[in-house]
């Protein structure tokens, strides 16, 4: 069914009776071409560019909780492609096209809020190294502003100018980055690839993977053996478990990152807002809620949940930068796992075994990733080459030292 | 009008004085003792606030901290706080509330109009619409959208109040200081534990306050008194009053918050407005309690609906009656008490609606005690918008009957309160015969008692918190006497909950706050959201303040019944931290402002700020940035602090850098091992530069390290990295090679350092020092260390080492003769012409020097980048050799260190520019590096940089484009090499 | 989070410092033909859901490098050892 203002008021003159599922619940069936592994924002995403743009529909993406139960659901929704170095710019840049077309493509409201990212510098060395990103964004064809300290101002008055620790002296700002509403990309996506035929089956655990001579022949689920021409994983947070059922030993490591929401709130801040200094970046949803993080706990962990030190440490930076959030109340927090790969960059290849395509390694990246990452994954499973957008994420570049090491932190993962 | 409301002699609150308040501008009188919740039906207010999607007039729902309804921004100013329940804020002289999301007024809300598009705002529309045209939704619809929601208007001002952070260790902590509660940490607090008893409220008895029973021969209220009088008088317990526990995390530690002074109109002076502890506990008891449901119907949401329960607390703890004639819907008994109580108070009982499937004889019996009629039946419409005036009710024959009212008490039966059991993890159990869930696998050492276990009546609430406190005490290895109270036995069948009565008119609210309603739930279980997790995104029940404390299970049944499952297998969506919404300003503690980190000062920081110094924040330190002087622009005083420097003398404080000690008799193989270039062979009293790289190949950081003595050197690492290479050592020396004799240590606050650069500069040194002692060039050359003795004996440590590219030393004191030091160093320098240099001037000369720093140790480059390929040893193994021989890392198309001229000399070298070929275009197709550093060099009179360039070192005299699109910023600059002056280093070695 | 340091006692979270897998070896040969090894114990890492044995500084107190044995599902530490133990066996 087509949303549309007529579709909407029909309905609605109809006690809105009429409104289908958004998605079906097949049975799986004995086979598919492809099987992708994980039901969220970038395994729908696939499975819609897989359709849409290759003509593959007899896909089936199986999914263990409920779809978008992982990270597309637990993150701080924001989205954009200011990122340094050649290997992700591009992509990144990509992506943020994506989403700028996205809910045309779909026919589902995704609710992107181009409202602007801004990330604030306090010292030259700091500024300089914005500088160089900046002129990254640009010779790649994206948007960057440098903003000095009056710029800032005027966008967020209320940031600690006066009395900071660390005083704000300017920003880079990208205009056309900013928020998405989550689930809706899940949602939307699933829609649109159940539509073109796309099998969407929930509650469906894979537990192993058959192997033969080298070459993938299919999935062990929680409801049976479902066979396959080509499997593809995208279960970021839990790479490693589902990797090693078929044998994969991985550069990453899961960790969990913390997020928070306040008690709505009338409008305060309205564009995304990055710290500096110290661990916080935060934007307001269109309920009123500041949505914010920080830093990782740190730890490997599968635990969906974070601890005490680092949820301060957020509040601490939250205060340092906008000291009139101190009476806002947190409502929620809660905990994503995140694929923390060895350079802080992601990884899209194929893997040792014939027909078995991975999809991980996001660590902070993987929700403003989602559009590019299924357009490039897709074009991989489809072509079983890499595409040029992501001719950079694949596997070997750890062994031969062709790292896309933004951070420069080097191979500890909790420190990207 | 003043207090109409109000039971006379009834309740805890002090009738004998009286407190003002404001609310929407209208000024009212309570008691002390009053929330203001209690304190606005004590005076006759019902309307209190509006829904967040339809602006729905509401009023006051339940008596604690999860009200969906009464909402309202506390206090004016720089202090308001939105979307304070006004069920929890504890009356005070002089508060000053105010409703919020309506506009114009309370009353009279234009967004009302919301209500009548209600089929259209269904759940989950906005998915629909708001596409077409693209561009309109950031323009006009997101802008209309966020308008509309939010609840309260936030102060936009700096919070002028102070937070604190405390941590607390116990034996055992009891959450909750109500029946169960007070028991358990009476049963723990008896055997000698060090118990900590929080409760939320500012009065400890939990229900007590609210029932009318009988403990042990007195009233709960008096026995929840005498309780609280015995741990007071026990030495090892400490009762934690207005204090949430909020959060459960791993290895039994807590976190709360205390509101130390929200009872008040503003903080007393030293005291905070809130403090957060982090409590440690061995064992835990979560005696939280419950919380009523109310029954879903139309127009169920109508000020004056209130949780039957509620009313029973604002009768019995508060004194207060919520209306004068009262229904009553309940399909348990344990509701009836409130016909009882309010028919006791004076309070006419109309009637009682019970819409259990057969009717009931006690119910019956109630009915009759109180005066009221009873039916079995349901409610089948409310009217009323603004507070309730009638409802109608049907009756199980379907015969309909209106009666007056102005209060509707409603009960559902009762949910556990066990959000704390579940922040670790811990799933909920559906229990079949109380038809909630109960807490499922605990967390280590922790228990559940009371209501929070799904024990709801006294007698049980008594025994389990007794033996919960008991059991954890004897965990904690202290002897409980024997149990003094009997488990219950069971109270009476359990009956099957009504959870919505579908015949009736009107929309019918499931999660009052965010106006989810009936409808909602079963549009979303049409449309395919058939999990609790997703009927909560696609619909928003549960994602209100109260996070779904009243609502959610009420939506599960309505979600199993659309969806044909057992309410039992439904599930349920996951309680996270916090229990309830906890302030950010406590979180962050005094972490704020210029306290937000330490700020770690220079050994010369004082006698800095004396010459008037400009600071800079270099990681948390604070350095010297620039010695100005009057009429200077800060251009004229860098040049002139390097041109001072290049002729005369100047001084720096060095002491930031990095300082680590490293001894033992394998202290030179160790250094092998870390640095690409050899230690062990080095003499003693001479220092090298060396680097490090990670063991992934890349470079890590660069410094000196001198060898003091045979088995002694003293290394120093980059500011930026002091700490990261001293865990760094630690976990080689610890880990890799535990088999070395040596050991390493921190040395950085330990010793203040200055450096003396410029041609001037022995003569200086040689005044400090004590007579005998000969720094000539013969006897201490370029790189020379040694330790002597300086202005009078004190230990002194000479490294001649220059950062500068002059004739330079550093001498090092310990740390408490720093400023002596400086001040010293200024006197015997006055005729030479002494001037101090801040990290800009160091910065300039670093850079004409071509010397490698932060920009260009940025973690992404490589010891081949930093024209330092040939200093890896081929002789040894040491971190980062195997990797960092990677092709990869060492070819030439790699970006790696230049200077760059530019043609112009007044032109810039933008640090962050991008390079390209002179003639190619700016884009990623062209690029070849980009400036990491730039400076105005005063003696080449030119603009400089030093950048990575692809292929650089093999490109000098190319001419490139410096590329800074970003500030809308070109220039052409000869590529060079990053020795800008004395390139042969003559000058270090006069 | 709580640690028991050997040399400390049970101090929180915020005092340790995490480096992460304590199983990988870093390897002997310098050879060409150990590149595997050396990628292995730089990059790869097993990841496990479960008991994982892992590196911790007690930064905030003593400094030592620690062997933690934890369960990353519920992070229950069973087991701290110091990283340096068995020093005095190795050879010189």
């Amino acid at each position: 069914m087509r949303y549309s203002l007529a579709s909407l008021l029909t309905n609605a003159l109809t006690g809105n009776r009429n409104w289908k599922p958004v998605w079906r619940e097949p049975e799986p069936k004995p086979s598919y071409d492809v099987v992708i592994v994980g039901g969220g924002g970038h395994g729908l995403a696939t499975a819609h560019y897989l359709a849409k743009e290759h003509g593959i529909t007899n896909v089936a993406v199986i999914e263990k909780s409920y779809l978008g139960s992982g990270n597309v659901g637990r993150n701080t929704t924001i989205v954009r492609s200011n990122y340094l170095l050649p290997g992700n710019e591009p992509f990144y840049e990509w992506s943020m096209k994506l989403w700028e077309g996205l809910e045309q493509d779909l026919n589902y409201n995704a609710m992107v809020s181009q409202r602007g990212v801004l990330n604030v510098f306090h010292s030259d060395a700091q500024r300089d190294a914005f500088v160089r990103r900046g002129n990254a964004m640009r010779f790649n064809g994206a948007d960057a502003e440098l903003l000095d300290q009056e710029q800032v101002r005027a966008l967020v008055p209320f940031v600690d100018f006066e009395n900071a620790r660390f005083p704000v002296r300017g920003g880079l700002y990208q205009a056309r980055g900013g928020t998405v509403r989550h689930d809706a990309v899940v949602w939307g996506y699933a829609r649109s690839a159940d539509m073109r035929g796309v099998d969407i089956i929930q509650n469906c655990a894979a537990t192993g993977f058959r192997i033969e001579n080298g070459r993938i022949t299919g999935v062990e689920t929680e409801r049976g053996f479902i066979g396959a021409k080509k499997v593809a994983l995208s279960v970021a947070g839990s790479s490693s478990r589902v990797g090693e059922m078929a044998g994969l030993r991985l550069p990453i490591e899961s960790h969990v990152l913390q997020a928070f929401v306040t008690e709505g709130i009338k409008p305060l801040l309205d564009t995304v807002i990055t710290f500096g200094a110290g661990h916080f970046y935060c934007s307001q949803s269109d309920k009123g809620g500041l949505v914010f993080g920080g830093d990782i706990d740190g730890y490997n962990t599968y635990a969906q949940r974070g601890n005490l030190p680092v949820v301060e440490d957020v509040a601490e930076g939250g205060m340092a930068l906008i000291p009139a959030i101190g009476r806002l109340r947190i409502l929620r927090s809660w905990g994503g796992l995140l694929d923390m790969s060895m350079d802080g960059s992601p990884i899209i290849d194929q893997t040792h075994v014939e027909g078995l395509y991975f999809n991980g390694g996001w660590c902070y990246g993987g929700f403003k990733a989602t559009p590019a990452s299924g357009w490039c994954f897709a074009h991989l499973i489809a072509t079983g080459q890499s595409h040029p957008f992501a001719a950079a994420y694949r596997f070997d570049r750890f062994a031969s030292g062709r790292v896309i090491d933004e951070k420069g932190m080097g191979a500890q993962p909790n420190l990207h | 009008m003043s207090q109409i409301n109000r039971l006379t002699g009834k309740g805890l609150v002090d009738h004998s004085k009286t407190v003002s308040f404001q609310f929407d501008g209208q000024h009212l009188e309570g008691h002390p003792g009053d929330t203001l919740a209690s304190a606005l039906l004590a005076n006759g207010i019902r309307l209190v606030g509006r829904s967040f999607k339809y602006h729905r007039p509401r009023g006051i729902l339940t008596a604690g901290s999860e009200e969906p309804n009464a909402l309202v921004e506390l206090r004016t100013g720089a202090r308001r706080e939105p979307n304070t329940r006004a069920t929890t804020i504890e009356l005070y002289d002089g508060l000053d509330a105010a409703s919020q999301n309506r506009w114009p007024s309370l009353r009279y809300d234009l967004l009302s109009i919301n209500q009548l598009a209600s089929p259209v705002l269904s759940a989950g529309f906005y998915y629909k619409t708001f596409m077409w045209p693209a561009s309109f939704w950031e323009k006009l619809y997101e802008p209309m959208i966020r308008r509309a929601a939010g609840l309260g208007y936030p102060s936009k001002q700096t919070d002028p109040d102070r937070y604190e952070k405390a941590n607390a260790f116990c034996d055992v902590l009891v959450v909750g200081g109500g029946a169960a509660g007070l028991s358990a940490a009476l049963a723990a607090a008896r055997t000698g534990a060090c118990v900590i008893l929080c409760d939320e409220d500012f009065v400890l008895g939990g229900r007590l306050l609210s029932e009318r029973g009988e403990i042990d021969g007195q009233s709960t209220q008096d026995w929840a008194k005498s309780a609280v009088a015995e741990l007071e008088s026990l030495p090892r317990c400490r009762i934690m009053r207005r204090t949430t526990v909020f959060g459960v995390y791993d290895g039994g530690t807590y976190a709360a918050v205390e509101r130390v002074s929200d009872h008040l109109p503003e903080p007393p002076a030293h005291a905070p407005r809130q403090r957060l502890w982090r409590i440690v506990a061995k064992q835990s008891v979560i005696c939280a309690g419950g919380f009523e449901r109310p029954i879903v119907f139309g127009d169920n949401d109508r000020p004056g609906v209130m949780l039957a329960s509620a009313v029973r607390t604002y009768v019995n703890r508060f004194g207060v009656t919520p209306g004068r004639n009262a229904v009553i819907f309940a399909d348990n008994h344990e509701a009836l008490r409130t016909a009882s109580d309010l028919a006791d108070a004076g309070v006419t009982v109309r009637a009682i609606v019970d819409p259990q499937p057969q009717p009931s004889a006690t119910a019956e019996q109630v009915a009759t005690e109180t005066g009221a009629l009873y039916i079995n039946g349901i409610i089948d419409a409310v009217s009323g918008a603004y507070g309730i005036k009638s409802v109608r009710i049907k009756d199980a024959q379907g015969a309909s009957k209106t009666i007056d009212c102005d209060v509707l008490a409603v009960s559902g039966g009762w949910n556990p309160a066990l959000n704390l059991t579940t922040h670790l993890g811990g799933k909920p159990k559906w229990d079949n015969a109380l038809s909630c869930l109960v807490p499922g696998d605990l967390p280590p050492g922790m228990r559940v008692a009371g209501a929070a276990a799904g024990q709801f009546s006294l007698q049980a609430c008594l025994a389990s918190g007794e033996a919960a406190g008991a059991d954890s005490a004897r965990d904690c290895g202290f002897s409980p006497s024997a149990p003094s109270r009997p488990a219950p036995t069971e109270d009476g069948s359990p009956v099957a909950p009504v959870w919505y009565v579908p015949s009736s008119r009107g929309k019918a609210f499931v999660d009052f706050q965010n106006d989810v309603a009936v409808s909602d739930i079963k549009l979303a279980a049409r449309e395919g959201f058939r999990v609790p997790d997703h009927v909560k995104r696609y619909t928003t029940l549960g994602m209100a303040t109260d996070q779904g404390k009243t609502s959610n299970l009420n939506g599960a049944a309505l979600l199993a019944e659309a969806t044909g499952r057992h309410l039992g297998a439904v599930g349920s969506t996951t309680f996270r931290p916090p229990y309830t919404p906890v302030a950010i300003g406590a979180l962050a503690g005094h972490h704020r402002g210029k306290d937000f980190r330490p700020t770690r000062l220079a050994p010369s920081h004082a006698w800095a700020v004396e010459q008037g110094a400009v600071f800079v924040e270099a990681g948390a330190w604070l350095r010297a940035l620039m010695f100005p002087k009057p009429g200077e622009t800060a251009q004229e005083t860098v040049d002139r602090e390097v041109a001072n420097t290049r002729t005369n003398v100047g001084v720096c404080d060095v002491s930031t850098l990095g300082k680590i000690d490293v001894q033992g008799s394998d202290a030179g193989t160790f250094l092998d091992r870390v640095y690409i270039n050899g230690f062990s062979k080095l003499a003693v009293g001479k220092t090298r530069y060396g680097l490090m790289l990670r063991e992934d190949g890349f470079a890590m950081d660069d410094g000196t390290t001198a060898r003091l003595a045979e088995n002694h050197f003293f290394m120093t690492t980059t500011t930026a990295n002091a700490v990261k290479v001293s865990q760094h050592l630690e976990f080689c020396q610890q880990v890799l090679w535990p088999e070395l004799d040596v050991q390493t240590v921190s040395q950085t606050e330990q010793w203040a350092q200055f450096a003396v650069a410029g041609p001037k500069s022995r003569k200086i040194i040689e005044a400090l020092l004590d007579s005998g002692q000969d720094i000539s060039n013969e006897a201490f050359p370029y790189m020379a260390c040694g330790s002597f003795t300086a202005c009078g004996g004190a230990p002194a440590r000479i490294f001649r080492l220059s950062f500068s590219g002059e004739l330079a030393y550093e001498i090092g004191v310990p740390a408490r003769f720093g400023d002596g030091l400086i001040r010293t160093i200024m006197r015997a320098g006055a005729e030479f012409g002494i001037g101090p240099y801040g990290t800009e001037a160091l910065g300039v000369m670093r850079i004409e020097k071509g010397h490698a720093a932060g920009p260009e140790l940025n973690g992404q480059t490589t010891a081949h980048d930093l024209g330092l390929g040939r200093m890896m040893s081929k002789k040894k193994d040491f971190i980062g050799r195997f990797m960092g021989q990677r092709e990869a890392l060492n070819e030439a198309a790699r970006a790696a260190i230049v200077g760059l001229k530019p043609l112009d000399p007044k032109m810039r070298i933008n640090a962050g520019a991008h390079l390209v070929k002179r003639d190619a275009v700016a884009n990623a197709e062209n690029d070849q590096g980009y400036v990491t550093s730039q400076a105005y060099s005063p003696e080449l009179k030119s603009f400089i940089g030093l950048a990575m360039l692809s292929d650089g070192p093999a490109r000098y005299g190319e001419v490139v484009k410096v590329c800074d699109p970003l500030r809308d910023y070109e220039t052409l600059a000869e590529v060079c090499s990053p020795h800008f002056i004395d390139p042969e280093g003559e000058r270090l070695r006069v | 989070m709580r640690i028991t340091c050997p040399y400390c006692g049970a101090r929180n979270l915020e005092e340790f410092t995490y480096r992460g897998d304590a199983t990988v070896k870093r390897p002997d040969s310098l050879d060409e033909s150990a590149t595997e090894a050396w990628v292995d114990y730089v990059y790869l890492r097993k990841n496990p859901a479960g008991l994982h044995k892992e590196f911790w500084q007690h930064t905030g107190g003593c400094h030592a490098w620690l062997e933690v044995t934890r369960d990353t599902t519920t992070h229950e530490i069973v087991a701290v050892e110091l990283a340096s133990k068995g020093a005095e066996h190795k050879e010189r």
